[in-house]
């Protein structure tokens, strides 16, 4: 028996906050999972497992939420699986419930995947000094900043590309209620005015920290005929690497090009700028729009920041990228991978409001994790697939 | 003498919990001396309340209060406690159900010895002097002889002035161990040197070695002494705070690929202006005084420019 085709028939997400002191880590899930079964038109009654994934143990303090949580993400009798790949790990959760229903093993598999930045401090918990080393990490942006100098360098990039892509991301996430920030008046000049934090990384391109969940169903033929619109998985794909090998490529990584690679030719794809409708790709840092667009093979090497300058990356251009304002408006972690898989899931549904590309019919949903690491991609279309 | 290093390593933060409606209740009731029960579909009354009901997966909504006598439905002995738990004397974890409740509260039971805990033993909560809205609020349960010396109940569940967050300290103390490999690096740093071993595999040389080549697992080998020069292969200036930062910002955090090796280390760059920092320029290692080195990285203080030329690009552009 092969794969068996499978669909999302249901995306929920909170509405992404800095700090939702309202909710406890419970209900910030439920706020999604509710969402989603509405749009499912399911109840927790319907569903046969549930996948939960969430950020880094120390971002929250919470090393086993499956424990805790089981009562109430509806697992009561029900398997629940943990899933756990950094930053990518809202991709990964994704995928690994929609192999549960390829595999023929579920038909109705709730995944969620959460994150409540307010409790801790995600900084912090990037930055503990170990013995012996240097105590010269400095977070996230002072992970990846000497890496996208790296991309500057090596592509030959205007210093500028990187606010276009905030300009543009923050202006696409006044047209998503759910975003975390709507930043009215954002322009390249603003994004090129504010602090720079990690040089090369201005505080206008660095994402927020942000409390939210997303949560999707994901279901087989059968189910997914009761559908209006489901959203077909097309083709998955997930890659790691080492974090410190011997000239391990940073700005293009091995893992991430063997991910694509293996990505397009699942979905029978051949030249993704011309086949693809628009891409949720995991930009945390404004520059990672053109790195990604490289890696993934939108464009060629050095030829990224070329979409990006050129227009082609905004709403009305060749590949939409982030029309949901993208990880630079909204980023609770251990939910922003899942977010990005199901945005691209609400765009071939038709359902993305505002920020709704007319006509798509096949999308990216993109994450990566860890010191670019861990690489997780889905495609999903309007049609069935064909194989 | 051990092969290996280690030092201790302590991860501590104070957690921030929202706690919702439903756990909020149950702190709010300790906080003012009630103790808050939910009630679930199937009638059974859970105390702390369940946030969700496991049947019908909907909010815990049916709250009421419950007593603070109980029952003892089964025990354990702690001969030994730990930091961080109730008593620092030998005492018993035990669950309780609450008159009122269906289903047990676990909590600590202050009793001197084993043979004064059994099951179906009467207990009642021994309430913390001070109550903030907190599991600890309840200090322990202490034993029953006598039902009409019982404290009273609590004066019902209150509205107002819920409880909505809770600290709680996470705090995890390590042993970081480092591999033989890495251990001889850090010894050669006590004495002043940068040493570093080939990948047998695959040619490549560590700095600091490994115990296993990310690429071929194999361990290096060798002795491979390093000058302490190299070349900034790319960096980042660091002008943002942030809790724990050892070093006042702004400050340049570098690779430096050391001459010989083939792989860069991240360190500090001091002596030049942050914004004449450029990937290429020549570096060397500047060391703290000899009296002051320990097993670590930073008996370097920091790398300094050489004055040398810029390296050529394409001499590390394998390493971005």
């Amino acid at each position: 028996m092969g794969k068996q085709p499978a669909a999302v028939v249901g995306i929920g997400q909170t509405h992404h906050r800095a700090k939702r002191e309202d909710l406890s880590m419970a209900g910030l899930c439920r706020e999604a999972i509710d969402r989603a079964l509405v749009d499912a038109d399911m109840s927790l009654d319907d569903i046969d497992a549930i996948v939960v994934g969430k950020a880094p143990d120390l971002f929250e303090g919470v090393m086993m939420p499956e424990l805790f949580l089981a009562e109430s993400l509806g697992a009561a009798g029900k398997p629940l699986l943990r899933v756990h790949t950094a930053g990518s790990v809202g991709g990964s959760t994704a995928i690994v419930a929609a192999s549960l229903v390829q595999s023929g093993v579920h038909k109705r598999v709730l995944t969620v995947a959460y994150e409540k930045q307010s409790e801790s401090n995600a900084m912090w918990a990037l930055s503990i000094p170990l013995p012996f080393n240097m105590p010269v990490h400095a977070g996230a942006g002072g992970y990846f900043a000497p890496h996208v100098r790296s991309y500057i360098r090596r592509s030959g990039a205007p210093t500028h590309v990187g606010a276009i892509v905030a300009a543009k991301d923050r202006n696409n996430a006044l047209k998503n209620p759910y975003a975390h920030l709507h930043n009215e008046g954002t322009t390249v000049e603003s994004v090129l005015a504010s602090t720079m934090l990690w040089d090369p990384i201005r505080y206008d391109e660095t994402c927020p920290s942000s409390d939210g969940a997303c949560a999707m169903v994901i279901v087989d033929e059968d189910t997914a005929a009761a559908s209006p619109n489901p959203a077909w998985i097309h083709a998955t794909a997930m890659r790691s690497e080492s974090t410190s090998a011997a000239e391990r490529d940073q700005v293009n990584p091995q893992a991430s090009r063997n991910a694509a690679a293996h990505l397009w030719k699942q979905a029978g794809i051949t030249s993704p700028i011309d086949e693809i409708d628009m891409a949720e790709l995991y930009v945390p840092f404004s520059w990672f729009e053109p790195m990604w667009l490289e890696s993934l093979g939108f464009a060629d090497e050095g030829g990224g920041w070329k979409l990006t300058e050129s227009g082609e990356t905004a709403m009305t251009g060749r590949i939409p990228v982030n029309c949901s304002g993208g990880v630079l408006s909204s980023n609770p972690i251990g939910a922003s991978g899942m977010l990005r898989f199901g945005e691209a899931a609400l765009q071939v549904r038709g359902a993305a409001g505002e920020h709704q590309i007319d006509g798509a019919r096949k999308a990216l949903g993109h994450a990566y994790g860890g010191g670019s690491q861990f690489f997780a991609m889905w495609v999903v279309g309007a049609d069935k697939p064909t194989s | 003498m051990n092969r290996t290093l280690s030092a201790p390593v302590t991860v501590a933060f104070d957690y921030t919990r929202s706690t919702g409606p439903v756990v909020g209740r149950f702190l709010t009731g300790l906080r003012d001396g009630v103790l808050v029960a939910g009630r679930t579909s199937a009638g059974e009354v859970v105390v702390p309340p369940l946030e969700y009901d496991p049947v019908t997966h909907v909010q815990t909504t049916d709250f009421v209060e419950v007593s603070p006598v109980g029952t003892v439905t089964s025990w354990t002995w702690v001969p030994e406690p730990v930091a961080g738990q109730p008593f620092d004397r030998p005492f018993a974890f035990a669950l309780v159900t609450l008159d009122g409740a269906t289903r047990p509260l676990f909590h600590a039971v202050d009793v001197a010895s084993p043979d004064e805990i059994s099951t179906g033993m009467r207990v009642q909560v021994r309430w913390a002097a001070e109550r903030v809205g907190h599991i600890n609020d309840i200090a322990c349960f202490e034993p029953l002889g006598d039902e009409s010396t019982a404290r009273p109940a609590g004066g019902g569940i209150l509205e107002d002035d819920l409880v909505t967050g809770v600290v709680t300290t996470v705090s995890l103390d390590y042993v970081y161990a480092a591999s033989p490999e890495e251990s001889t690096f850090y010894r050669g740093l006590h004495e002043g040197r940068l040493l570093g071993q080939r990948c047998p595999t695959c040619d490549k040389v560590y700095v600091p070695p490994r115990s296993a080549c990310p690429t071929d697992g194999t361990p290096t080998e060798g002795e491979i002494e390093l000058t302490g020069e190299g070349t900034i292969t790319t960096f980042c200036i660091v002008n943002v705070p942030f809790l724990g930062q050892k070093i006042a910002p702004p400050y340049v955090s570098a690779y430096v690929l050391l001459d010989g090796a083939d792989i860069a280390l991240l360190h500090l760059i001091l002596g030049v202006p942050a914004d004449e920092v450029r990937m290429g320029t020549r570096v060397k290692a500047v060391w703290k005084p000899s009296e002051e080195w320990t097993y670590s990285l930073e008996n370097i203080d920091h790398f300094a420019p050489t004055g040398d030329p810029d390296a050529d690009y394409d001499t590390y552009k394998n390493h971005l």
